[in-house]
């Protein structure tokens, strides 16, 4: 069946198996593999995307359910000239991850976190950020890039 | 069926191996390994031992089509429980004759044991359960096989953190002549131990692709995970301490039974050696006794999990040495003063027979309370406990030691491991003056990028920016013995800084000859030679590069090319230690936990990147506390997998814990010229006990003493229950 969306600024159109999940689409038929895929049972978030602005676990939708959207992938994030989203620098200078493999979903998490709340707390971050899961950081600097992004953002840093 | 290329059983591949499945720790002469293969051929011993391999164009077609085996079991009795296995009631390889893979004991005077329990003044004697754990790093494993056009090579791309030692068993499995293979992991997605093997699908893939003449992918989902990557833990521990009037302990004594699961992994049977000489901690001991049977049960094999084996013997000597406080009405804090092992004692020789390269505990301890803010928690918990509030506070105490910088390579021989412990480092001034650093360990989420680049910046005196680092490709780096056990810095990073002075020496040389100036009026700061007292007359390191290229002007005797090699191996294991405290709320309604403060103080000697250091020490806390109070691998009776999903296996999230606060004291080892101890398991090593203790704190005055893990509501409320009913009777 016809899927079509724009995935970080292009417009994609592709024939796809009706089974086929949003997440599998995105890294193997658009060929974005920065989005990961941790669990079977949506627990993780490591597949974590903004669709229509909002973040969505992709392993958790068809392709065809997204027909029509705007997808933010964590390549769409950053800016052309390479100038990255406040989130991902905040990562960045707080040594928010190690082996990266769940930064994906947790940055767009985050994203998607700091525009509902305008002003978080560690509490609010901390539940925000319940659906996705890391295994190495213990989510201490996580929590305080999040917040270091949301302060950013707020005293006007373009996101 | 549409998109499948082939489909095997064990038999059909039956000649694809030149031997088993590898194990490169045989603990003892008479150890016990049934020999295992990639696929069971006649038996299979626990649900995730795979008995078919289905290789399709595309994943989804390759389910397909495994939904059409249908495989005709004939069932045998399960072995779940380790005391029911040391029985050897029901056999779980009938053909060996029992379920014990070995028995190990470290006993340094049997008399002198007997003696200090007999005419000890205190004892006390505890079982505490090491439940199994799923390493649950966050990308699963995967595999993927190219073979070449041409000439029989393969390149085998796989997400392990052991690359170098990968090649090797691939090689002598798969009978492929080692110039054959190249193998690369890629940026791994975690490991914690769990990749720190040679795995089933990993020979499968080689042979495959050697069979069907194609890349053959494989990549693991969770729920495959949690049955066929190696699990941790898995013990049941009897500690006993003897001690005298004034709570000196004067003895420890310790059994344990292991679980080794269905087979043996690659060192599966080491596990409980690597925690077996620590159970006094970081007490001043002076007699000792540990032994260990190893059995088999019908579950996933056991093998690495962060801290291997540390994390086991700390949790029961941190456990056992609170039962002793309690015994003698002593706060935790002082029983643990008076049992340290004092700084004027170091190098210490131990009861077990390993040499303490240096610590300072007291000191540890005494800033890990101050962090903590430990008084106003006693009065706070005093408080509470005076008000009747459902809500009391558990204060945990935990002091460790661990032994890490895997290894002597003389050490590991006489613990029959198969393997050296050494680590290889090249360095290379390119004519242009950037730096390339080839290192044998093989990062995946620990740094080494990061902190060799600084390392190497550092001590060549050039920019970070300008330092490359090669790693996890036995094409570029063709030695290593790779990541695990806290090894990398002290053991790679060191030989990375000793390539480094090698590289120093030659430039030395070089630049005297060029200036004309003897080498020893020559001083190098900031990546230049300058000539002493004329400081005018230099030369930089990119400079006397160049000319090592050009190769002009050398002295005799000096080869082209400014670069330098070492493998270096280690005069003695390292010694990291320090104090953790958690902070504990507990539901007396609901005996619900809530974990809301947590102070560690740790040394690791000198840091190369602090932030990298707290980095590690965070997620090893929440590793720990996970073991503590949700994560256990739960088995039913039949030997099938509970909790093989994240929906099922509790990985914490950020809501279920606090911010931490860390501190350091440095304690640099004398072990290697970096002064560096190793910080990768600390957090996990010394979390658990500090958890758990604080959990029993918060109990005790009620008679909740005996806790296993994880300390789930319904474990803790039952608890209360029960000593509820007793005091009531
Ligand atoms: S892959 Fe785990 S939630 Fe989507
Ligand atoms: S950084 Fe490794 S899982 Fe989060």
């Amino acid at each position: 069946m016809q899927v079509r969306m724009r995935v970080n600024g292009t417009e994609y159109v592709h024939e796809v198996e009706p089974r086929l999940l949003l997440v599998y689409y995105l890294r193997e038929v658009v060929g974005l593999t920065g989005t990961n895929v941790g669990c079977d049972t949506s627990s993780c978030g490591a597949c974590t995307v903004l669709l229509d602005g909002e973040s969505v676990k992709s392993c958790t939708m068809l392709a065809l359910q997204a027909d029509g959207a705007e997808i933010t992938t964590i390549e769409g994030l950053a800016s052309p000239d390479g100038t990255l989203h406040p989130v991902q620098e905040a990562f960045r200078q707080n040594h928010a991850l190690q082996c990266g493999y769940c930064t994906p979903g947790m940055v767009m998490a985050a994203v998607s976190l700091i525009r509902e709340h305008p002003d978080l707390d560690e509490a609010t971050v901390r539940e925000g950020l319940e659906g996705n899961l890391c295994r190495c950081t213990g989510y201490h600097n996580i929590v305080k890039a999040v917040l270091a992004a949301a302060s950013a953002m707020s005293a006007g840093v373009p996101a | 069926m549409p998109g499948v290329i082939a489909a095997f059983t064990g038999a059909d591949l039956a000649s694809e191996w030149a031997a088993p499945m590898p194990c490169a720790w045989p603990v003892t002469p008479d150890m016990k390994n049934p020999p295992h293969y990639p696929l069971a051929t006649q038996r299979a011993c626990y649900v995730g031992d795979g008995v078919a391999v289905v290789v399709a164009e595309s994943p989804e077609q390759a389910i397909d089509a495994l939904a059409g085996i249908v495989v005709d079991y004939e069932e045998e009795p399960a072995v779940t429980d380790l005391e029911d296995a040391a029985a050897d009631r029901v056999l779980v390889h009938p053909d060996i004759g029992t379920n014990r893979a070995y028995t190990w004991e470290l006993i340094s005077d049997p008399d002198a044991l007997k003696k200090a329990f007999d005419s000890a003044a205190h004892t006390v004697k505890e079982r505490y359960i090491q439940q199994r754990l799923i390493p649950a790093a966050m990308e699963p494993r995967g595999v993927c096989v190219v073979p070449h056009p041409f000439g029989g090579d393969f390149t085998v791309y796989s997400a392990t953190q052991i690359p170098h030692i990968l090649k090797v068993m691939l090689g002598i499995t798969c009978a492929v002549p080692e110039t054959s293979l190249r193998v690369v992991a890629p940026a791994v997605g975690g490991g914690f131990g769990s990749k720190l093997n040679v795995y089933a699908e990993e020979l499968l893939a080689l042979a495959l692709a050697r069979k069907l003449r194609r890349p053959v992918r494989w990549v693991e989902e969770r729920s495959e995970a949690a049955l066929a990557t190696i699990q941790g833990r898995g013990q049941i521990q009897e500690i006993e301490l003897a001690a005298d009037a004034d709570g000196k302990i004067t003895a420890v004594r310790v059994h344990l039974i292991a679980d080794m699961g269905a087979y043996l992994q690659l060192v599966t049977p080491g596990i409980p050696l690597l925690g077996a000489f620590l159970y006094h901690g970081v007490y001043d001991v002076p007699v000792y006794g540990f032994s260990c049977t190893s059995v088999f049960t019908t579950k996933t094999p056991t093998d690495a999990y962060r801290g291997a084996g540390r994390p086991e013997a700390t949790y029961a000597i941190e456990r056992a040495i609170d039962a002793l406080a309690r015994k003698l009405e002593m706060d935790p804090a002082e029983i643990r003063r008076r049992n340290f092992i004092r700084p004027e004692k170091f190098p210490y020789s131990s009861a077990a027979g390993l040499v303490f390269d240096s610590g300072q505990y007291e000191m540890a301890l005494d800033k890990s309370l101050e962090l903590v803010g430990y008084d106003q928690l006693r009065q706070e918990q005093r408080r509470r406990r005076e008000n009747g509030s459902a809500r009391l506070l558990g204060i945990g105490l935990s002091s460790y030691v661990e032994m890490c910088g895997l290894a002597p390579s003389r050490v590991l021989a006489s613990l029959n491991y198969s393997a050296g412990g050494w680590e290889a480092a090249t360095v290379r001034v390119l004519p242009t003056g950037t730096v390339q650093v080839v290192t044998g360990t093989s990062p995946h989420g620990q740094g080494h990028v990061t902190s060799w680049s600084m390392l190497v910046a550092d001590r060549l005196g050039v920019d970070p920016q300008n330092v490359e680092v090669l790693h996890s490709d036995t094409a570029v780096s063709p030695h290593g013995m790779d990541t695990y056990g806290s090894r990398s810095l002290s053991v790679g990073g060191t030989a990375v800084a000793m390539a480094c002075d090698r590289v120093l020496d030659k430039a030395r040389v070089i630049a005297a000859h060029q200036m004309e100036v003897a080498e020893e009026d020559l001083e190098v700061s900031a990546g230049t030679f300058s000539v002493r007292g004329t400081p005018e007359k230099s030369m930089t390191l990119q400079q006397v590069a160049f000319e090592a290229f050009t190769a002009h002007n050398l002295p005799d005797g000096t080869e082209p090319n400014l670069d330098g090699s070492i493998t270096f191996d280690p005069p003695n294991f390292t010694f990291p230690f320090g104090t953790h405290v958690a902070v504990v709320e507990v539901d007396t309604e609901t005996g619900k936990v809530d974990l809301v403060q947590y102070a560690a103080l740790d040394d690791c000697g000198n840091q190369i990147n602090p932030l990298i250091v707290e980095g590690q020490v965070h997620g090893g806390i929440a590793q720990g506390a996970a073991q503590a109070l949700w994560e256990e691998a739960v088995y039913d009776d039949s030997g099938n997998l509970l909790t093989a999903t994240l929906a099922d296996y509790l990985v914490p999230s950020a809501a279920e814990l606090p911010s931490f606060k860390t501190g350091a004291t440095v304690t640099p080892s004398p072990t290697n010229i970096l002064g560096v101890k190793g910080v990768g398991e600390a957090g996990t090593i010394a979390s658990t006990p500090a958890v758990m203790n604080a959990v029993v704190d918060a109990l005790s005055h009620l008679g909740v003493t005996q806790l296993d893990m994880p300390a789930s509501p319904e474990k803790v409320w039952r608890a209360l229950t029960n000593v509820g009913k007793e005091a009531g009777r």
